[in-house]
């Protein structure tokens, strides 16, 4: 049984002519102990999803499963150990701290409310072993801080701490690591995943970073979503390297390269045209089609593809080209193109 | 005992020293305990004089006389420093009430929305459209408006509703940001949120309001005792006011200390409160000390 | 269409700058002693984190920096047609010829590079006349053709406001503004940062096409490694305020020698292809106030030894037009020819 499941869940902003759906008709699930990422651009639904699933937002349809049961049918007790089973991880260092507060009292608040230790003095020694866990050591010198005096890294550590507190078996990290410094990055991204073998939390990475994607993620699964929907998904050697969706191609021709000699050979996709859609006006059928270059008439405008599995793993939503493997890179500058 | 008693001698100490930090809002803070002091301490040293002295009428500020006489002789100065606690209580308790119920429900209302929100606006609507004065003048008639505790709490009581607003659109703004629904995810409670996460972060809001709650329910008692509603008696500085005017003081040369006076005293409280902010707003705001 | 004039010789010479912030805690050392020369038609990536003082020194070129920072020395020569000038001698007349006409400067695409409530055209017109060019009529012309130059409706964007634009068109809007009086010289300030992936991709074209078809010299300031592999022809590292290394695109991503490059190569993932190993650079950037002895980089570097805490490297020759300030860079070039960076796709 999943840990969490998502069953043809949307969500809906706003009412009549501004109405936007933010998350269309998405349905997955994550087993325990799996790392899934999100990958989309801005606006795809990323963000909105992971906060369905962390109880913050509530799906206008569809239902999310926790552990088999549907959270909006649960009684007050079950609906609580889901809470804090389910922690989120923020993006912006700057805005994720209350500035107001200590990492002491961030960290021994949650740990003296819901009685997960007894008293001040535990409750003080509990937050100095979590602030080793997340690598900030020595933890005394943290303690005293306020977030104004930490750096980002530093920052999001804490709320790692934090989220830790409540012993979590599943974290959202939306964008966890993208307003970080580049070297730190990775530290950052070990720290997590040792939490994910150690302590076998759950994770749902949701970002924009498709290297950092395949990075953290390299052993779970990816889902690439655009303008609400998920258009493939699958085990994240699979889609990084054999990558069937025309949309999951653009974005790995199109991210640059930290290495000019890959840069230079990879092939690039010309789309057929610039601009986005708004989500205010999407375009029917698959709503990538205005700016596919195997766009066939008659087909990706009129029905929304569904998402069908393919053999080498995972699903994908485009009935045109779902069993085409395409070449990201030539073999050499002068090497003829494969089929 | 002891430790405890060392604690709080210690954090006093950490706040002077962190207000320190902001030259001028510490000199705010000093005018304001020296004007305190002169108030409710002065009394006790500076007697006030109730003795007409007829050839000593309006006289100029002497070695005698330190701000010089009214129109009976009598000495300006410890007039001024026996006028000052009651204008100060009703401000503090008129400012205290408004703030308490503005921030309190202000921060329900932005937090809760929904009903909650709908009951505490269209409340907040109603209040704020009663005038003010009309109000005041009937109560004047049906109440003794003498009694400084209970014209705090009126005056308090009719101050809150545009703070209110304004509590409210801070919470609203508040609410969207990550550490508010990083503490929902963590569970710690409607309570908890509203008091430990989004009201210290609209503390340097609330303490301006609070000042300019103040000084608005000292003008507002000056005016009553200009209008001559609220029937004061002994001094203190709206009477001093009033009976200047009355008497034409603001004519004659001489006699112009003594309008003077009051009017000064009132702008330096006001000034030193407001002033007294920017020192207050490093206490609450540790990001806003940049000097540590 | 447009036509740029490409120049020759050495456009920029920056000459032992250093820059210092003055805050209450103390100052802050934001670039120590930094040269570089500029060649006409090429692109020089100053890439580094936060902290390392390549936005200070960006800045300092146009001279954009805020109040409490000063140059405390060091020349910025700017040449054209045979003369040159320090940039930071100019009057405030000599100033205003040289941003915008000489060199000019492309910010981030957030909405506050913009004034938010007036047009697109009046921001460019702005622009123009405030440089003394007065002809509306050849301002609107030359924007026109700008906008169509970078790829957008010129028509409609030239009379939109800034919230209607999305962060790729602003993006465009803040090149083709940049290009307005035809500089020689251009400065840009993490053009790609904040954008999609695929929005990204057409700015990074873009920029290529401004750099191969009309050879503007061009200096890219920017925390992300990929974008200089991309656009740049030399690279500079900097770290703690300096240049730590410098040298071709090549130079930099397959032989560097100085240990924080070879970090910061090391902890950026490539995207295509097999899964690869990453390594983060222990500790963290240093506090600019108190800085560590010797090289600013020691407590964090693997190569460290006691020579390293108590003197600074200066820039030494490793290799043709290559540089690296570290005392041990054989030890790293040891190292990578053990194990060498070059991908094989």
């Amino acid at each position: 049984m999943a840990l969490i499941e998502l069953k043809n869940v949307s969500r809906t902003f706003g009412k009549g002519d501004e109405r936007v759906v933010a998350v269309d008709n998405v349905s997955f699930a994550i087993e325990e102990g799996e790392v899934l990422c999100l990958v989309g651009e801005s606006g795809c639904g990323k963000s909105t999803t992971g906060k369905i699933v962390a109880g913050l937002l509530k799906p206008t349809r569809g239902q999310v499963f926790f552990d088999g049961q549907d959270i909006s049918a649960m009684d007050k007790e079950s609906f609580r150990n889901y809470r804090h089973a389910v922690q989120i991880i923020h993006q912006d260092p700057y805005a994720s701290l209350n500035p107001t507060q200590t990492v002491r009292q961030m960290i021994t608040r949650p740990l003296l409310r819901h009685h997960k230790v007894k008293g001040r003095k535990e409750a003080e020694a509990r937050a100095i072993e979590l602030l080793e866990i997340v690598d900030l050591t020595p933890a005394t010198d943290f303690m005293n801080k306020y977030p104004h005096q930490l750096s980002g890294g530093q920052r999001q550590r804490v709320s790692v701490a934090r989220a830790l507190t409540v012993e979590p078996r599943f974290i959202v990290a939306d964008e966890a690591v993208s307003m970080v410094d580049v070297s730190i990055r990775v530290s950052l991204l070990n720290m997590l995943s040792r939490l994910q073998e150690e302590f076998n939390v759950t994770f749902l990475f949701i970002t924009h970073d498709l290297a950092l994607a395949k990075y953290f993620a390299w052993e779970g699964r990816i889902s690439v979503m655009y303008l609400g929907r998920i258009v493939e998904d699958g085990p994240t050697r699979r889609v990084i390297m054999d990558p069937r969706h025309p949309y999951t191609q653009a974005l790995l021709s199109a991210v640059p390269e930290a290495d000019p000699d890959l840069a230079r050979r990879k092939k690039r996709m010309q789309l057929r045209s610039a601009d986005i859609p708004s989500l205010l006006d999407l375009p029917p059928g698959c709503t990538f089609h205005p700016r596919c270059p195997y766009f066939v008439e008659g087909v990706c405008d009129g029905e929304v593809p569904q998402l069908v599995h393919i053999p080498e793993g995972g699903r994908v939503a485009c009935p045109v080209r779902k069993d085409v493997s395409i070449q990201l890179i030539e073999e050499t500058p002068d090497a003829p193109v494969a089929a | 005992m002891g430790s405890v008693f060392l604690g709080a001698v210690q954090s006093i100490g950490t706040t002077l020293r962190i207000m320190s930090y902001n030259k001028v809002g510490f000199t705010g803070f000093i005018a304001v305990m020296l004007i305190l002091f002169m108030a409710f301490i002065g009394p006790f040293f500076v007697p006030l004089d109730t003795e007409t002295k007829v050839d000593q009428i309006y006289q100029p500020p002497n070695a005698e006389h330190w701000l010089g006489t009214d129109h009976q002789g009598r000495d300006i100065f410890s007039q001024i420093v026996n006028g000052g606690k009651d204008v100060i209580i009703v401000a503090v308790v008129a400012g205290a009430l408004s703030t308490l119920i503005a921030v309190t429900f202000g921060t329900l209302a932005g937090f809760a929305g929904g009903r909650t929100d709908s009951v505490i606006v269209s409340i907040t609507d109603i209040v704020l459209t009663i005038p003010q004065l009309p109000l005041l003048l009937v109560l004047a008639a049906l109440v003794k408006l003498n009694n400084i505790f209970y014209l705090g709490l009126i005056l308090g009581a009719l101050g809150w509703p545009s703070l209110l607003r304004a509590v409210r659109s801070q919470a609203l703004s508040l609410k969207q940001r990550d550490f508010v629904e990083a503490a929902r995810a963590l569970d710690l409670g409607t309570g908890h949120i509203i008091f430990r996460e989004i009201v210290p972060n609209m503390m340097t809001y609330i303490i301006i309001s609070f000042a300019l709650a103040m000084t608005g329910a000292i003008y507002a008692q000056v005016a009553l005792v200009l209008f001559g509603l609220v029937p004061f008696s002994g001094s203190n500085w709206g009477v001093m006011l009033s009976l200047a005017w009355v008497r034409g003081a603001i004519y004659f040369k001489d006699s112009i200390w003594y309008i003077l006076m009051p009017v000064a005293a009132i702008v330096i409280l006001q000034l030193s409160i407001v002033t007294m902010t920017r020192s207050l707003e490093l206490v609450f705001n540790p990001r806003l000390r940049s000097g540590e | 269409m447009l036509k740029h004039e490409a120049g020759s010789g050495t456009p920029l010479s920056l000459r032992n700058v250093s820059i210092v912030y003055r805050t209450r805690k103390g100052d802050v050392q934001a670039v120590r002693n930094v040269s570089l020369n500029l060649r006409a038609g090429e692109s020089i990536a100053l890439i580094g984190e936060s902290g390392s003082g390549k936005t200070t020194l960006g800045l300092s070129i146009v001279r954009l920096l805020v109040k409490s920072a000063e140059v405390t020395e060091g020349e910025i020569i700017y040449r054209r047609d045979g003369k040159e000038v320090n940039v930071l001698a100019l009057n405030k007349n000599e100033l205003r010829e040289f941003r915008w006409k000489e060199c000019s400067m492309v910010f981030q695409s957030a909405l506050n590079a913009f004034n938010p409530v007036i047009r697109i055209w009046d921001q460019m017109r702005d622009t123009a006349q405030s440089h003394g060019w007065k002809d509306k009529k050849a301002i609107r012309q030359r924007s026109l053709e700008l906008l169509r130059f970078v790829q957008l409706d010129a028509e409609r964007v030239i009379d939109s406001y800034p919230h209607e634009l999305s962060g790729g068109m602003r993006q465009r809007v803040l090149i083709a503004l940049s290009l307005l009086l035809d500089p020689q010289v251009l400065i840009l300030d993490e053009p790609t940062t904040a954008l999609d992936i695929l929005t990204q991709r057409t700015i990074i074209d873009l920029l290529r096409k401004l750099k191969e078809e009309q050879h503007f010299t061009m200096i890219f300031i920017s925390h992300d490694l990929a974008i200089a592999a991309e656009l740049a022809d030399r690279i500079a590292t900097m770290y703690a305020g300096r240049i730590v290394e410098l040298g071709s695109e090549d130079d930099i991503f397959y032989r560097p020698r100085h240990p924080y490059t070879l970090g910061l190569i090391r902890a950026v993932p490539k995207v295509v292809g097999d899964f690869q190993e990453l390594f983060s650079i222990p500790g963290s950037p240093p506090d600019l106030i108190n800085m560590p002895s010797g090289c600013k980089f020691h407590p964090r570097c693997p190569y460290a030894t006691d020579r390293c805490k108590e003197e600074e490297p200066d820039l030494e020759e490793v290799g043709p037009e290559h540089f690296a300030a570290c005392w041990h860079w054989q030890e790293v070039e040891k190292e990578l020819a053990a194990k060498p960076l070059h991908t094989t796709g």
